[in-house]
């Protein structure tokens, strides 16, 4: 026969026990659970938000300890300035350029990585490695890859007869070579997430509808863009919304390759933000050329809640 | 409409061997219903068929000729499988053109059939609808239609009903034996249901292992099961077994009587046994019993109609008969079938 199960007696209570109680309670524990959170996104995001807000609209130099208001006098002299006008420009140029290679070059390596072959696992190693770096620290290498003197693209160049040896490409002191090499640069490190975010959005669209479309007497390329392409349309979206905030905002590569030149050639919004703000010593005026990506990047957060909120389970 | 042969049949994936020589054909306007347990290598010949996977070796012919190498657009088989895979982007209009699409087909005609195929499933108000916005049958209905509107050689159905809740199963099987039927078409539906494969197939070939264990029409599999696999995967409860003078004895549940010990008029072989339980179901009751066997003792269930009389009860000393013609004997060994 079993028994009953032995008892446990009365005396289970102890100093704990308060405690417990407190925390099984939802109008405590919520709080307590989102407070590490708020307390972060408070310290980190809201307030420099507000004192970039402050800041634009005052005269605020890193010389003086005080600052009066000046209402939208900073707006109207950063708006006048010429370099400005160029980092805009060129920020949303690099962005959209940058972000049409990655879409097209990460749909293809989707595909790659969801494949199932040989050696696989090598091919998914090195296409993630560039986001396993730091900017700052794959941006010097290519630095130094792009380097006048010391480039390996010059000497392949050089020996494959495309340039004459001996004269060789300045990739980052002309313009348009500049230009190149900070977008080539933005898509090459953000191309990795891109394919991953693509290789999931192709794994998770259910292999029986490519088998019924090939039934249905659907060839490769009819499959490709009837079926594929528009079950992964939402998922590529995110893939470029993450890709446009993640150059947009960036200034490190511009920081580090070209400094912005030659000339303002390659100057982008964040980095003519710091260079004006920081190393010119005009707080007012680095804010205000930062209070313009603020639209941008707000649209583009609000697409991504929407996409997150919206996306169709099937 | 075509007939559709396989001819010694093997896929093998890494070593195990999925399907391992299987020969069947599944005549003219034939519903042949491939029946088994999951694994048993039925969803992997539908998909040879099909041509969505290559076999290892045999061969398999759709209207005499040899599809070996044809990809699945040139085979002329259509297939619904047991998620539907309906297009999510696509209305139900779109999904159902989709193949005729792919042919190339003028706007009206294909506008026509279209209509014609909605028509016959009577989801004609639905085309304007996105699949998400549809019931299980209403899709059902959608993955059927666009596997008709062509007018394939062949229908392959990968396990239709199983995403259907219970109560619609029985309606939704009716249906789809009306609509063969009216198409006349040559239809290969695999399942792992024995009362669907009973019910729709006008023949069943059994599988397991990757191995054809019985083809027949669903009587022959039922009341001459060729092995023990068979004759327990078939029928609910399954076939009783008791292993007798070096022999398996199997008798099916509900040809077997109950009564008390000695009030049985000798007809047929009697079994002492003792009553374990007795459940009640509604239509039927299941009466467990134990009986002595070499090693110990076995349990039997016996199926009785509760219109008939029950004059044993729970822990009772009974007789279990059944009439000699019910008997069926399988060899210990190997599982088949052997003479009386």
């Amino acid at each position: 026969m079993i028994g009953p199960p032995p008892s446990r007696g009365t005396q289970i209570v102890d100093e704990s026990v308060h405690v417990h109680h407190l925390l099984d309670r939802d109008r405590v524990l919520g709080p307590v659970l989102l407070a590490p959170l708020l307390i972060y996104l408070a310290a980190l995001v809201v307030v420099p938000l507000v004192t970039v807000f402050v800041y634009a609209f005052s005269d605020a130099t890193t010389g003086s300890e005080t600052f009066s208001f000046v209402g939208l006098e900073t707006f109207k002299r950063t708006i006048a300035d010429p370099v400005f006008q160029g980092a805009i420009r060129n920020t949303i140029v690099f962005t959209l350029i940058s972000q049409v290679i990655v879409i097209v070059l990460a749909t293809v390596l989707g595909f790659v990585m969801s494949a199932d072959f040989k050696g696989k696992w090598l091919v998914r190693f090195l296409i993630l490695l560039p986001w396993t770096t730091p900017v700052a620290l794959s941006a010097l290498a290519w630095l130094w890859m792009l380097d006048s003197l010391f480039s390996p693209f010059n000497w392949i160049l050089g020996q494959l007869h495309v340039v004459p040896i001996g004269t060789p490409v300045a990739w980052l002191g002309e313009t348009n070579l500049a230009v190149g090499s900070v977008v080539a640069l933005q898509a090459w490190r953000t191309l990795p997430l891109a394919a991953v975010i693509l290789m999931a959005g192709l794994t998770s669209i259910p292999p029986e509808l490519d088998e019924q479309a090939q039934i249905d007497g659907a060839g490769f390329w009819r499959r490709l863009f009837d079926i594929t392409f528009p079950l992964l349309a939402p998922i590529m979206m995110v893939a470029i919304l993450f890709g446009i905030v993640a150059t947009f905002t960036d200034m490190a590569v511009v920081y580090i390759l070209t400094h912005g030149g030659p000339g303002d050639a390659t100057q982008v919004l964040a980095s003519w933000s710091f260079y004006t703000g920081i190393q010119g010593g005009s707080l007012a005026q680095g804010a205000a050329i930062g209070v313009f990506m603020f639209p941008v990047l707000l649209g583009v957060c609000i697409l991504m809640l929407r996409r997150a909120s919206g996306v169709e389970v099937t | 409409m075509a007939e559709v042969e396989v001819r010694d049949v093997r896929k093998s994936f890494g070593g195990t061997n999925a399907v391992d020589g299987v020969s069947l054909v599944c005549h003219h306007g034939e519903y042949l219903v491939l029946l088994g347990p999951s694994g048993c290598g039925k969803t992997t010949l539908l998909r040879m068929i099909a041509g969505l996977e290559d076999p290892t070796g045999g061969d398999i012919l759709i209207g005499g000729k040899s599809v070996k190498g044809l990809p699945p657009r040139a085979r002329k088989i259509a297939m619904v499988f047991q998620s539907y895979a309906l297009y999510p982007h696509k209305r139900v209009g779109q999904n159902i053109s989709f193949p005729l699409e792919a042919q190339g087909m003028p706007k009206d005609e294909k506008d026509e059939r279209v209509r014609w195929a909605a028509e016959l499933l009577g989801i004609g108000h639905l085309l304007e609808r996105k699949p998400r916005q549809l019931s299980g049958g209403e899709r059902q209905r959608v993955a059927l239609a666009r596997a008709l509107v062509r007018e394939p050689q062949v229908f392959l159905l990968d396990e239709p009903l199983s995403n259907l809740d219970a109560k619609l199963r029985a309606s939704a099987r009716l249906e789809l034996k009306q609509f063969q039927q009216r198409l006349n078409a040559s239809t290969i539906y695999v399942t792992h249901d024995q009362v669907e494969a009973m019910g729709l197939g006008d023949r069943i070939a059994v599988l397991n292992k990757g191995r054809l264990q019985q083809v027949g029409t669903p009587d022959e599999i039922y009341h001459e099961s060729a092995n023990i696999f068979v004759a327990t995967f078939v029928g609910s409860p399954p076939m009783n077994l008791l292993p007798r003078d070096g022999r398996l004895v199997g008798f099916r549940p509900e040809n077997v009587r109950v009564v008390r010990r000695s009030e049985h008029q000798g007809l047929g072989r009697v079994f002492a046994c003792r009553v374990i339980r007795i459940e009640n179901l509604g239509s039927d009751r299941y009466v467990y019993v134990a009986v002595k066997n070499d090693t110990g003792e076995l349990t039997l269930i016996a199926k009785l109609a509760t219109s008939e009389p029950l004059d044993v009860s729970a822990e009772d000393e009974a007789d279990l008969v059944v009439e000699t013609r019910h008997l069926r004997f399988f060899d210990r060994e190997t599982g088949n079938r052997t003479a009386e």
